[in-house]
């Protein structure tokens, strides 16, 4: 079967068009119900959508899992200032690729819901920061938009309402810091790309020194699904508290990886085992890491009943972040797994604050020593009080994305770190 | 809400089991510097923005679920703050621990050492024992242009400097490239800071001893300098200073804040013209005679002759006076004229810039065109501008004067040998010997102002003080006490024992000066309201 890989079990519904690209046409969309969701936004009100969307329960597909409907309320009302709607399309967590597909596949998904989006808060103009790498997706975006552009759904006056909204394509220069919500506005405003302290809050205070709100692509593009169908109609998938579908973004050993959409609360053996084929060659299940890098690490044991919701998740002691299921089979090297990822978050450190800035360059290059074979046992407790240290210190949440995965593996897997400090012994290094 | 004595314009908050009561918007760092504690900060200068960054002045909140940066983070009613809780003393002492990573420890050769906040921060709070192994990452070091070197491995990238010229300077040359921990500071383009005009302040502010100073490297150690409050005379805006002296000459100038002045700051020009209070080949001893007869003589036999030349001789005295002298030798300086006979002229010299330099981030301060530091105060005690712009000219009449020619601070360099020649009585009071006193009766070496204790008023008419920082050479002696000696004993009172005394004096028969002293003055002076009120 072709990519991408599809699974009866799944329930599309961001991920419908996936692989049709007839769908990326004004028209092509319109056909599987397109622009009805800001169209019934627009006829209902701002007030409506926002409540709409609230009582959808959607959370925030960025990581955080913040309730984006609540988001949006804390916009203030007739600030007499200019409002923006910002879509943080910078994916650029390891372990992640729903974004891009969404994008690829379906940009008048996207465009849709940056105009709900928009219409919701109040903003006539909104920006959606693409990240530096994604070249073909930039370019399917902008010939979706100057379509949409041409076709009046964007841009003065769309559908006829006399409502204004204007979509700007910002393309990033690659950082990973710029997928954080205020590193992305310094850095669409021409600054640094480093975060910002807050207070003041986006909402308040954002990008320009106007009122923001920052949404993440499939979160938007969701709330264009809510608005044609109303927020009761979401809530048929999901949990109570993790209502709807989600894009689940498996990679690592699995014999089918990909993007699968299933409603929040699938089983992650299940999507394992059924939905991706199986773990390669048949081997053994090692390790998961559920959410992208920045979480803690799960152990096979942890993952037997966990369900894939953010309440599942965390009562398995990680995170569902962004959903990006990275799985590791029996011949995973743990200690390269986190120097690696150790070395990307040292790299990809803003530099402002100092534990972080210190901090993951430090904890990188213990870890290089222990991999080399010349660590010692004291150096596992330097780097669990390093990751501690690095833990709710600074501006962003950068150096404690990098303190879990440490933590985590060195609580899971301290057998494979004194196999290598006491006997030069890799495990599972193939 | 019921009246419990609180001002709504004030917040009261506990603070390490102390009560403190702040204005509103106070922030914990600075309400904690009310009751004596000093939270450690590197980012935070009260002149700058707070990008809370360093995070070394977190502190616990009780109620907050994390630890809070106390530079941002403001005051607020019945807040409760631990600054030495034991999760604040490990998350300083674990920042600490990290800027230490990559910090090259090479204190033994920095010019910071011993006012380095991280020297002290790690010895009051830092780990015993570093468990770093690993080698640190090395930079090297840059030359920034001006009078600033960089040493990216010292740096701890608090991004004051940056944020000085940014917001400051309003001058943009300085900024963060990179990131993580290969982040540096340097400079847009090649010529970095070079020909910026108030530069040298990054280095003031640097914590540590990553910008340094040129002219100042390796010349001494922080210890060994002693401090005395001053101001800078090297234009009318009077920048509040210190001289920092070393082995009887001053090393270097450092800016004094004073929020109504000169803030945190001061100017380039300024900071760099120190050298002039070091020169060598002063006056080191009254002489008497003219030309060919002039001879050293002791102090009471030439006071004594003049005072007898003074008293019989009367008739038509002019006086040049200069605007780098202090109230109380110009002052003095009139007594004596009065007392000698009529005065006809009552002038100064000063050179004047073509364009002021404002701070454009400080408006208040501003590097005036007046290039002496008390124009104000001689204009106030009725001396007359005289001459050009480059301050020479002018003295004319001055030259030719048949009566008796008083000279206190002009070098008179620009005059040729026969200045003076036609005097019945010429005077020169100076630190250096000049050709064109030669034909002097007497020549009196007085100090320079690092070496007494005066006043200036600046160009916003405010008085401000000086301390004497330095020794003075041989007999050289201040002016307010050579020519507060003679006028007492023209006027038969009693010789000023202190600048205070002659003050006092100036006080009481000047309208400008009434009812001010030296206690009020202070180390930070105070406005004129009569002259510019």
């Amino acid at each position: 079967m072709a990519y991408p890989y599809r699974h009866e079990k799944e329930t599309r519904v961001l991920s419908e068009c996936f692989g049709d690209p007839s769908a990326r046409t004004v028209a092509g969309w319109k056909r599987v119900g397109g622009y009805q969701g800001i169209a019934r936004a627009l006829e209902i009100g701002r007030e409506a959508t926002i409540d709409d969307v609230k009582a959808s329960g959607l959370r925030g597909r960025g990581g955080a899992g913040f309730p984006t409907g609540l988001k949006w309320s804390f916009m203030p009302k007739n600030s007499g200032r200019p409002h923006y709607l910002l879509c943080n399309a910078d994916e650029s967590e390891p372990g992640t690729f729903k974004d891009r597909e969404i994008m690829r596949w379906t940009p008048h998904q996207l465009l849709e819901g940056c105009l709900v989006g928009s219409y919701a808060i109040g903003a006539s103009h909104c920006y959606i920061y693409l990240r530096g790498e994604f070249f073909e997706t930039t370019q399917v975006m902008a010939r979706a938009l100057e379509e949409a552009y041409a076709e009046g759904l964007v841009g003065k006056d769309i559908l006829g309402s006399g409502v204004d909204i204007d979509i700007t394509l910002h393309v990033g220069a690659g950082a990973y810091i710029c997928g954080e919500e205020t590193g992305l506005m310094n850095s669409l405003e021409g600054r640094r790309g480093e975060p910002r302290i807050k207070p003041p809050f986006p909402a308040a205070v954002g990008a320009f020194g106007m009122p923001s709100t920052i949404n993440n692509v499939e979160t938007l593009c969701a709330t264009a699904h809510i608005a044609r169908h109303g927020g009761e109609w979401y809530r048929q998938w999901g949990t109570d508290k993790s209502p709807g579908t989600k894009l689940f973004c498996v990679s690592g050993h699995v014999n089918k990886p990909g993007n699968y959409e299933f409603p929040l609360g699938f089983p992650m053996m299940e999507l394992i085992e059924d939905v991706c084929g199986g773990m390669r060659d048949g081997r053994a299940l090692k390790a998961v890491i559920p959410g992208g890098s920045s979480v803690p690490i799960m152990s096979a044991d942890d993952c037997r009943a966990c369900t894939l919701c953010y309440e599942g998740v965390e009562a398995a002691g990680s995170m569902l972040g962004c959903a990006s299921v990275i799985v590791m089979d029996e011949t995973a090297d743990i200690v390269k797994q986190v120097r690696r990822m150790a070395h990307f978050y040292a790299h990809e450190s803003c530099g402002q604050c100092t534990p972080c800035r210190e901090g993951t360059a430090w904890a990188t290059r213990i870890l290089r020593r222990i991999e080399d074979g010349r660590g010692t046992e004291d150096d596992l407790d330097t780097l669990v009080q390093i990751s501690e240290q690095m833990t709710g210190t600074t501006i962003c949440v950068l150096s404690d994305s990098l303190a879990m995965p440490i933590i985590s593996s060195i609580e899971k897997f301290r057998e494979d770190y004194l196999a290598l400090i006491r006997r030069g012994e890799r495990v599972g290094a193939a | 809400m019921p009246d419990n004595g609180r001002n709504a314009d004030t917040v009261t908050l506990t603070i390490d089991g102390r009560e403190v009561t702040v204005a509103r918007g106070t922030s914990l760092l600075d309400a904690a510097e009310t009751q004596g504690t000093k939270v450690p900060h590197y980012c935070y200068h009260p002149g700058l923005s707070a990008p809370a960054q360093c995070r070394i002045c977190l502190v616990e909140v009780e109620g907050a679920p994390k630890l809070q940066p106390s530079c941002v983070t403001m005051a607020q009613d019945g807040q409760v703050v631990h600054t030495d809780s034991p999760a604040a003393k490990r998350m300083r002492q674990g920042v600490l621990e990290f800027y230490l990573v990559n910090h090259p420890l090479d204190c033994p050769i920095c010019d910071m050492s011993g006012e380095c906040k991280l020297q002290d921060y790690v010895f009051d709070e830092g780990r015993e024992h570093g468990r770093g192994r690993e080698p640190k990452r090395v930079f090297g070091r840059d030359d920034f242009g001006g009078d600033v070197l960089y040493y990216g491995d010292r740096c701890v990238m608090c991004t004051r400097c940056v944020r000085f010229m940014d917001e400051v300077a309003r001058d943009s040359r300085l900024t963060v490239v990179e990131r993580g921990s290969r982040a540096v500071i340097d400079t847009f383009f090649d010529s970095g800071l070079e020909g910026a005009s108030f530069a040298g302040n990054v280095v003031d502010i640097c914590p540590v001893g990553a910008l340094v100073s040129k002219d100042f490297l390796h010349k001494a150690r922080a210890w060994d300098l002693d401090h005395t409050p001053s101001v800078c005379t090297s234009c009318s805006q009077g920048c509040n200073v210190e001289l920092h002296t070393r082995d009887n000459l001053v090393q270097r100038l450092k800016p004094r804040e004073n929020q109504e002045v000169n803030g945190h700051w001061m100017c380039d020009y300024g900071r760099a013209n120190y050298e002039w209070m070091n020169r060598p080949g002063r006056l080191e001893s009254p002489m008497a005679g003219r030309g060919a007869d002039r001879r050293a003589v002791d102090w009471k036999s030439a006071l004594e002759h003049l005072f007898a030349r003074l008293q019989s001789g009367g008739g038509d005295v002019m006086v040049v006076g200069a605007a780098e002298t202090s109230n109380e030798g110009l002052v003095a300086l009139c007594s004596v004229g009065d007392a000698a006979g009529t005065v006809s002229a009552r002038v100064f010299r000063s050179p004047r810039a073509e364009d002021e330099e404002p701070l454009p981030g400080y408006p208040l301060l501003v590097r005036r065109r007046d290039l002496a530091p008390n124009v104000d105060g001689a204009g106030l005690l009725g001396f007359e501008r005289t001459g050009d712009d480059d301050g020479g000219g002018g003295l004319e009449e001055v030259s030719g004067h048949d009566g008796i020619v008083l000279v206190l601070g002009d070098e008179l360099g620009d005059q040729d040998e026969d200045f003076g020649a036609s005097a019945s009585l010429f005077v020169y009071l100076g630190s250096f010997d000049s050709p064109a006193a030669r034909n002097a009766d007497y020549v009196l070496p007085v100090t320079t102002f690092a070496e007494e204790e005066g006043s200036f008023v600046n160009a916003q008419g405010r008085v401000q003080r000086f301390w004497p920082g330095l020794r003075p050479p041989g007999l050289a002696r201040p002016a307010w006490l050579v020519l507060g000696a003679l006028a007492a004993a023209l006027q038969g009172d009693r010789t000023p024992a202190s600048a205070a005394e002659v003050f006092a004096g100036l006080a009481a028969g000047s309208e400008a000066f009434a009812g001010l002293t030296y206690e009020a003055i202070g180390e930070s002076g105070v406005p004129l309201e009569a002259v510019h009120g």
